[in-house]
């Protein structure tokens, strides 16, 4: 395994960390694309998603959405929508990876308020609260591990294919593996390959078990016991 | 930052999204990115397949042994495609078609041995008791009882691998062996030359979408008992 030695070389080199565009740099450019992709996400999702679990409408919908955006080539959005009027730069790379961060958090937001058992629906209803206080004090407060496992799901999703913006120049710690290619392997770029594959592959196992922690914290003991898993969605990372 | 630049010459005025003088010029160039993208898919689910459903069995039968595969298919599948590749390029040589397609087969995995497991465990205890009380084997009950069963489970991971696997080989432009991923990355680089783009997206699109209907069509001649039932 040399190539993993050299990985573990060029790791052990401060300066490949501390340097303009340098592991440091492009891990602070990743996190932020990634939060405002999950952020952009989120606000798309949540609301639509929460609103037709409300209703009980439009599951078929939601699905057809899911399995469509599973279809589409992250690389290829990445490539379209800097030619559309939303420009170059950062605006397009977030707008792509929100994309495909909106179908876990959209299906099971409303997978979550579905799954609200409707006795207890009907026995907040016979108490007299209004649908707006059915959603906020009943419904949302139940559908709480749902919408974690979302934003988890959702969340290791643009954070392992903000990896590919890379292919676009659009920034990242995907830039470490092309520059790493832009070298060539019999120029000795093998180990900054192998070392920008480390750091996009743990930085994603990191946020998972971190995000995981995140939804065992925000579920309510009551509802831990029912083992409720990651639900929903599963989307490929592409 | 790259900044766009004039379309390429001899395009006629603009840099059109859709353009039949493009197609026609690059027939070749287009077929094969599309035969050597439908290639790789074919071979990544086949290999994927022929893997994964023993893998699953085995998880069946042996109960220790489900919770550890489940676990290690999910901290795998949590690992970036292009992270997966750069680790096995190195290795596995920068320019061929091995390095992508082993990681496609990785994914595909997955998929496959997850839903191949629902299924399995999705089958009636009675139907199982019945068919032990027939005087099936475990092995006659595997191929006769509980396998089919599972169809419907094992199709649905293997429609669900074959649409995120079409997808997935663009990533192998990086390696140049991404199929339509090439054209679409390199319209990219070829001064954002729209056409060549968006005529790798549309295939791609299409490609799954072909592949799911034609999986969905094969489910229900391999399932006819599931037909007719409200699901």
């Amino acid at each position: 395994m040399s190539y993993l030695h050299e990985g573990i070389v060029w790791l052990n080199d401060p300066l490949n960390w501390s340097n303009p565009g340098g592991l440091l740099d492009r891990l602070t450019e990743h996190l932020l694309i990634s939060l405002w992709a999950v952020l952009l996400g989120c606000a798309v999702g949540w609301p639509v998603g929460i609103w037709l679990g409300h209703r009980g409408r439009g599951g078929g919908a939601v699905i057809t959405v899911a399995n469509l955006t599973l279809a589409i080539p992250t690389l290829a959005l990445l490539t379209i929508l800097p030619l559309t009027p939303l420009g170059f730069g950062k605006p397009p790379v977030v707008v792509a990876l929100a994309v495909f961060a909106v179908p876990p958090l959209l299906a099971n937001a409303y997978t979550g308020l579905r799954s609200v058992d409707p006795e207890t629906r009907e026995a907040a209803r016979g108490m007299g609260l209004s649908g707006g206080q059915l959603l906020r004090q009943v419904e949302l407060p139940l559908a709480v591990p749902y919408l974690a496992a979302g934003l988890r799901t959702a969340a290791v999703q643009v954070v392992a294919t903000a990896a590919l913006a890379a292919l676009v120049n659009g920034g990242g710690l995907g830039q470490i593996i092309s520059a790493g290619f832009g070298i060539g392997m019999s120029n000795g770029g093998g180990g900054q390959i192998v070392a920008g594959g480390l750091a996009v592959a743990l930085l994603a196992l990191l946020v998972e078990a971190l995000l995981a922690l995140v939804q065992r914290l925000v579920t309510p003991p009551a509802l831990r016991a029912r083992k409720r898993r990651r639900t929903g969605v599963t989307v490929t990372t592409g | 930052m790259l900044t766009p630049v004039a379309a390429p010459a001899g395009d006629g005025p603009g840099n059109p999204w859709f353009s039949w003088r493009y197609v026609h010029e690059n027939a070749d160039t287009i077929g094969e990115a599309l035969r050597f993208h439908a290639g790789l898919t074919a071979q990544t689910v086949l290999l994927a397949l022929v893997v994964a459903v023993p893998l699953a069995v085995v998880a069946y039968w042996i109960k220790p042994l489900t919770a550890p595969i489940l676990a290690l298919s999910g901290i795998l599948y949590t690992i970036p495609s292009l992270a997966l590749l750069s680790l096995l390029a190195p290795l596995l040589g920068t320019t061929s078609t091995t390095s992508v397609l082993v990681a496609l087969v990785m994914y595909a995995l997955l998929v496959l041995v997850r839903n191949s497991l629902a299924g399995l465990t999705q089958v009636p205890p009675e139907v199982i008791d019945a068919a032990t009380g027939m005087g099936y084997s475990r092995s006659g009950r595997l191929l006769r009882v509980e396998l089919p069963l599972a169809l419907p489970g094992i199709l649905t991971g293997l429609r669900l691998a074959t649409v995120s696997t079409v997808a997935l080989v663009t990533v192998g432009s990086l390696i140049g062996q991404g199929g339509l991923g090439d054209l679409i990355l390199g319209g990219f680089r070829n001064n954002f030359y729209k056409a060549e783009i968006l005529t790798g997206t549309v295939l791609c699109v299409g490609l799954a979408l072909v592949l799911d209907l034609l999986l969905a069509g094969l489910g229900r001649l391999l399932t006819p008992w599931t037909r007719g039932r409200a699901t």
